[in-house]
């Protein structure tokens, strides 16, 4: 049904929107995952740190790129335009996301740093928070984009 | 939203799900490489149970749904091209992909035994098995099955 209302120039953009968001996703199932199951060891630790830094982010970014592209694409930036509530939705999540992102990098880089002294595990236990409320965030996100109510 | 629109949200769900998992897994990949010691097999090991969990509701996700979604929409067939090669990869990013995790699972499965014997092993012995080439290759071919589905279900070729 898609494809029939679709024109296919816009597949690359759409490409790197939803390419981008699951290297996104994986990065962040990979940081939730070992800075909750990590129980203190700095290897899995900088692990979860790590995963967000050079996987998550670089996704975002791709994420965003294709966001903007396709959104062109389709003209939904056009003034005169009603956003969607889907598409509110994913701009939304995707700016505060970023924000969040962004303090998460913050505190567990500093985190990381303080692991060479043994300490730091409490900054990271606050990237993981951020983490799991992300990705929790990315599943909504990901239903309404897909599913597009309104 | 129409039942279909939920049916086409949980798939797109499943796909996140299966891709995100494979992100994990190469990201795992990557990290034991050089894992030697008994206690950092275990506790890399940790992740790697999650990435299985999720990879399998993503596995069974994408084809229930996607099934249900060839048959209860009007403009797509189950034997339409596009769909019936989207299967045949699935089925070959599955079956890798199993392989795969059966390869890289001997390493956290020889450190619980190491563990519970008290033992340190072999040096060069976790190495080894965190390092499995019939792994890599496994997970490699899964992953490439599973872009181009990606590809494939963007593109609709046919459709």
């Amino acid at each position: 049904m898609l494809a029939a209302i679709r024109p296919d120039e816009w597949n690359w953009a759409l490409l790197l929107h939803v390419g981008g968001a699951m290297i996104l996703v994986g990065g962040m199932l990979t940081a939730a995952s070992a800075l909750t199951l990590a129980r203190g060891h700095a290897g899995v630790l900088r692990l979860g740190y790590w995963s967000l830094l050079a996987v998550s982010l670089p996704g975002y970014i791709l994420m965003r790129i294709g966001a903007e592209w396709i959104a062109d694409k389709e003209l939904l930036l056009e003034e005169g335009v009603e956003e969607p509530d889907w598409l509110g939705v994913g701009y939304l999540v995707a700016d505060t996301g970023a924000l969040l992102l962004l303090i998460a990098l913050v505190v567990g880089g500093i985190g990381v740093y303080r692991l060479r002294g043994g300490k730091g595990t409490s900054l990271l236990m606050a990237t993981m928070v951020i983490s799991l409320v992300l990705l929790a965030a990315y599943v909504v996100t990901i239903w309404a984009m897909s599913a597009k109510p309104g | 939203m129409s039942f279909d629109d939920w049916i086409l949200a949980l798939h797109v769900l499943s796909a996140f799900a299966l891709v995100g998992a494979m992100v994990l897994f190469w990201i795992l990949i990557v990290a034991m490489r050089n894992l030697d010691s008994v206690g950092d097999t275990i506790a890399f090991g940790r992740v790697m149970r999650v990435g299985t969990g999720v990879v399998m509701a993503g596995v069974v996700g994408t084809i229930l749904f996607g099934i249900w979604l060839a048959i209860s929409l009007d403009a797509y067939e189950v034997w339409d091209g596009w769909i019936l090669a989207a299967i045949v990869l699935w089925a070959i990013g599955t079956g890798t992909g199993m392989r795969s995790d059966v390869e890289y699972r001997k390493a956290v499965t020889r450190a619980e035994e190491l563990r519970s014997s008290g033992q340190e092993g072999q040096p060069g012995e976790l190495r080894a098995l965190n390092r499995t080439s019939a792994g890599l290759t496994m997970h490699t071919i899964s992953s490439l099955a599973i872009v181009l589905i990606l590809l494939d279900m963007i593109w609709k070729p046919g459709a």
